[in-house]
């Protein structure tokens, strides 16, 4: 098992270097000139675009520009921003614990509601509960987010007056609240799906048939035997999904103003700030490896079939 | 089964130290906007792309904040005139040698005292080509410039020649040849003094700016807010009238719309798409929409196939093909207002011009083409920034000159800005481009020599014409500054004739504020004159 983790945490080396290469190269072949964007419509001056040049590196050809900011990143240097000058380790200082709040938030949101809707539709499958659970997901997959975003800011903010219309403090878990609800929307309805279907056809296997036989408590058949092993599917789908609630929140972060890693990066990759974008993609990515790991791992705990040496 | 209980805790010990690490981080951002203190006004503003420095601002967000901080010698009112701010005089005699002279008693935020050495050392760092500031191209009209900024290689002195402290209170700039209109530039935020403090720590100052303005900097927290609070012993005309400003962070101006809505928000100075047909609903006679001095025009290549050699005949019917009236009121909502001329109104040597070139004429517009010879191949391209907002009214204006003149028009689409401005710099423009410019000072001249002298830095369209270049250099040499307002005002008139773009409309101030807060103004630039809200 320790061997099987560390061969996995090996194997992200060439995945990591390998997904910042292509990162690191795209946004080298994107069209558009940071360093001239500096002027806005105004006179750009040759001399200074070429000293700010020199000073960032970003004269060097492209696979010494790659291997400096390797070798930066390694000693821990994200590189600086072109028009902010800002270190980028700064910027995603800032950046990433307002997106964790948010994201934690959202995922916990999705897993409890998600698995508890789930679990009651596929316990009482075709009952008039799973009818209208089918009816609020199918909703919840059709409407687009910036839609129930501004729904949701008009009914809670406008009509009801509970809440600010934006985020004020992104550190006030009770002001989140309507943002990773937005945002944990959509994960909410397949974790549902996903979660039905499953146990719906657990529920029929040899093994639950055999649990009832021994007389088990209804309580530990259902807790134990049936959600156990009904969860695989839907923690493959966390694994992945959690990424994506990370770098995928843009439009849900401009509805309410919050400052986070989707803002971020979609703001930087309109200024062709590479560097930052190369960092906070970077960041996704181990992310997304870790959180594989993980899926990986819980899978044995899932299912004691599966085994790791 | 033992196996896998201990997969169970490793799995767990995994998930609490993920959970931990996101717990740990989580006072990097410095979390809350904490409220707003009283007799304060908040913003809607977003984060200045550049470190705060006077020489370095060029875009809005920043340049509120500098004008917050910063006052420089002269500034402009509300009809484009030149009004003294920290300047007691500025005088010249031949155009060339500019004597400044100071209003005693001003000192910076730190309480040091603002001198005319705090003026020469200011201007002679930020031209230095070293110090690679975006704005140091101000500085060019002042002899010596060429050795602290050449063109190629480091400078060869540290002071420009051209400027000279005579005592505390008095400095001169000679330039290395007249121009009339100097005193006008002086107003741009760029010519603003530093205090002594400034050099020891150059980079610590862009996130902690001292200066000399009617406010003082109180906090920057990136990307949620800048915090300045108004100077009580702040001697010049534009003292502010409230307690402070909040510039707070948005992204998207819906959710600051939002925000004003809900009272959460005083102001914000631009109204999305999405809300502008309801903004008088919601706000009545707190939205305004102010004009200011901002033009857009299609601005045609010279170069390009369409529009070689062309007919300045076609491009008039071109321009008399675009129903200016309905667009602006339909597809743009009323948030601008059809173009006169090459200059908009807010600006000195704004001139009533006598001609039909600007006004909707259909069948006319036909005629023009036909007498000019057409255009090769039919069909013209109107490039435009995907990013900007500016799909709709490119297709608006394509549909009216098809509908009038049976010239194909159509979109050329590019992503963002930057590629927009890549494809002007390097002649790529398949037939024109879309055009916008702001003042920088509010004077006619700065709306046509930029933009279409032979060789001018921004004339992207590559325009040439010997007589407009004539009465460019006429007007850029004249006695005075009127004189030489007037040969730029001839200028205007031949342009209407030669028409290197067609300007399309004048751009207006979409402000909505709420309750508590009065004497919303705008200047000429289009930005809230903050120093004039009043809080309730």
């Amino acid at each position: 098992m320790g061997r099987y983790v560390a061969r996995r945490l090996l194997q992200m080396i060439p995945v990591f270097i390998g997904s910042t290469l292509l990162i690191f190269s795209m946004m080298y072949a994107l069209p558009g000139d940071p360093v001239a964007a500096l002027y806005g419509e105004k006179k750009p001056d040759p001399a200074q675009i070429a000293a700010i040049k020199h000073q960032l590196g970003m004269d060097l050809p492209l696979w010494h520009q790659y291997w400096n900011y390797l070798t930066g990143l390694f000693q821990g240097d994200f590189g600086t921003q072109i028009a902010t000058q800002r270190p980028v380790a700064e910027v995603i200082e800032q950046a990433f614990p307002v997106t964790i709040r948010l994201t934690l938030f959202a995922f916990v949101f999705t897993v409890v509601v998600g698995v508890l809707l789930g679990m009651v539709s596929g316990l009482f499958a075709d009952k008039a509960f799973d009818r209208i659970v089918l009816i609020f997901t199918l909703l919840l997959i059709s409407i687009p987010s910036f839609v129930l975003g501004y729904l949701f800011q008009y009914l809670f903010a406008f009509q009801l007056d509970w809440l600010t219309p934006t985020v004020q403090d992104s550190r006030d878990i009770g002001q989140l609240m309507l943002p990773a609800i937005v945002l944990a929307a959509l994960s909410l309805a397949y974790v549902t799906r996903l979660t039905r279907t499953s146990v719906a056809e657990n529920l029929r296997a040899d093994y639950i048939r055999t649990a009832i036989a021994k007389g088990l408590p209804r309580r530990r058949v259902v807790g134990v035997h049936l959600l156990r092993n009904s969860l695989i599917p839907v923690v493959t789908f966390l694994g992945t999904d959690i990424g994506a609630l990370m770098a995928g929140a843009v439009v849900t972060e401009g509805i309410f103003n919050v400052h986070g890693v989707g803002n971020t990066i979609f703001e930087a990759l309109n200024r062709r700030e590479g560097s930052t974008v190369v960092g906070i993609a970077t960041l996704i990515v181990i992310v997304y490896l870790v959180a594989s790991l993980l899926v990986d791992l819980l899978y044995a705990v899932l299912d004691p079939r599966i085994r790791y040496d | 089964m033992r196996g896998a209980k201990t997969m169970q805790w490793s799995a767990l010990a995994a998930a609490v130290a993920l959970a931990a690490t996101a717990c740990g981080g989580s006072d990097g951002d410095g979390g809350s906007a904490a409220g707003k203190p009283a007799g304060y006004v908040s913003m809607f503003n977003g984060e200045p792309q550049h470190p705060l420095m006077p020489s370095n601002t060029n875009e809005k967000f920043g340049g509120y904040v500098i004008d917050a901080l910063f006052t420089g010698l002269v500034g402009y009112d509300a009809k484009g005139g030149l009004t003294n701010m920290n300047a007691e005089s500025v005088d010249t005699k031949d155009n060339k040698t500019w004597t400044v002279k100071l209003k005693k008693g001003w000192t910076f935020h730190d309480g040091t005292d603002v001198t005319a050495e705090s003026y020469v050392k200011a201007w002679n760092w930020m031209a230095n080509v070293k110090n690679k500031q975006a704005n140091s191209y101000w500085f060019g009209d002042i002899k010596g410039y060429e050795d602290v900024h050449p063109e190629k290689g480091d400078p060869k002195k540290d002071e420009m020649s051209g400027l000279k402290v005579v005592d505390d209170q008095t400095f001169t700039i000679e330039l290395s040849e007249p121009v009339p209109y100097f005193e006008y530039k002086l107003g741009y935020k760029t010519f603003t003094p530093l205090p002594e403090s400034f050099y020891k720590d150059p980079k610590g100052f862009g996130q902690k700016p001292v200066g000399n303005g009617p406010y003082e900097f109180q906090k920057w927290t990136h990307n949620k807010l800048i915090q300045v609070k108004a100077v009580d012993s702040y001697k010049g005309s534009n003292k502010a009238k409230n307690k402070g400003i909040q510039f707070k962070n948005y992204s998207k101006l819906e959710s600051a719309y939002q925000d004003a809505l809900s009272g959460n928000l005083d102001l914000v100075d631009g109204v999305g798409p999405k809300d502008l047909p309801k903004r008088k609903a919601d706000f009545g006679d707190r939205a305004l929409d102010v004009p200011y001095a901002g033009t857009q025009s299609i601005v045609p290549a010279f170069y390009s196939k369409p529009f070689k050699d062309v007919d300045p005949k076609v491009i008039q019917g071109l321009s008399m093909a675009i129903d200016r009236k309905t667009i602006t009121k339909t597809v743009l909502q009323g948030t601008r207002i059809p173009s006169k001329g090459f200059t908009p109104p807010q600006v000195k040597g704004y001139q009533k011009l006598d001609t039909d070139v600007l006004s909707y004429n259909p069948k006319k517009a036909k005629q023009y083409i036909e007498d000019g010879g057409g255009i090769p191949g039919n069909k013209i391209w109107i490039q435009y920034n995907a990013d900007g907002g500016h799909k709709e009214w490119v297709t608006a204006v394509c549909n009216s000159i098809t509908k009038a003149t049976g010239v194909k028009c159509v979109g050329d689409s590019k992503p963002d800005f930057q590629t927009d401005l890549e494809a002007r710099q390097a002649d790529k423009v398949k037939g024109t481009y879309r055009g916008g410019w702001l003042a920088d000072y509010p004077l006619n001249i700065n709306f046509m020599q930029d933009l279409y002298k032979t060789g001018a830095s921004t004339n992207y369209g590559r325009f040439s014409d010997k007589k407009v270049d004539e009465l460019f250099t006429k007007g850029d040499h004249a006695d005075s500054l009127d004189a030489s307002v007037e040969d730029y005002q001839a200028a205007e008139k031949e342009l209407l004739k030669k028409m290197p773009a067609i300007p399309l409309w004048d751009y207006a101030a979409n402000i909505v504020h709420g309750e508590n807060i009065d004497g919303v103004k705008v200047g000429f630039d289009g930005n809230v004159l903050i120093t004039d809200i009043t809080v309730k």
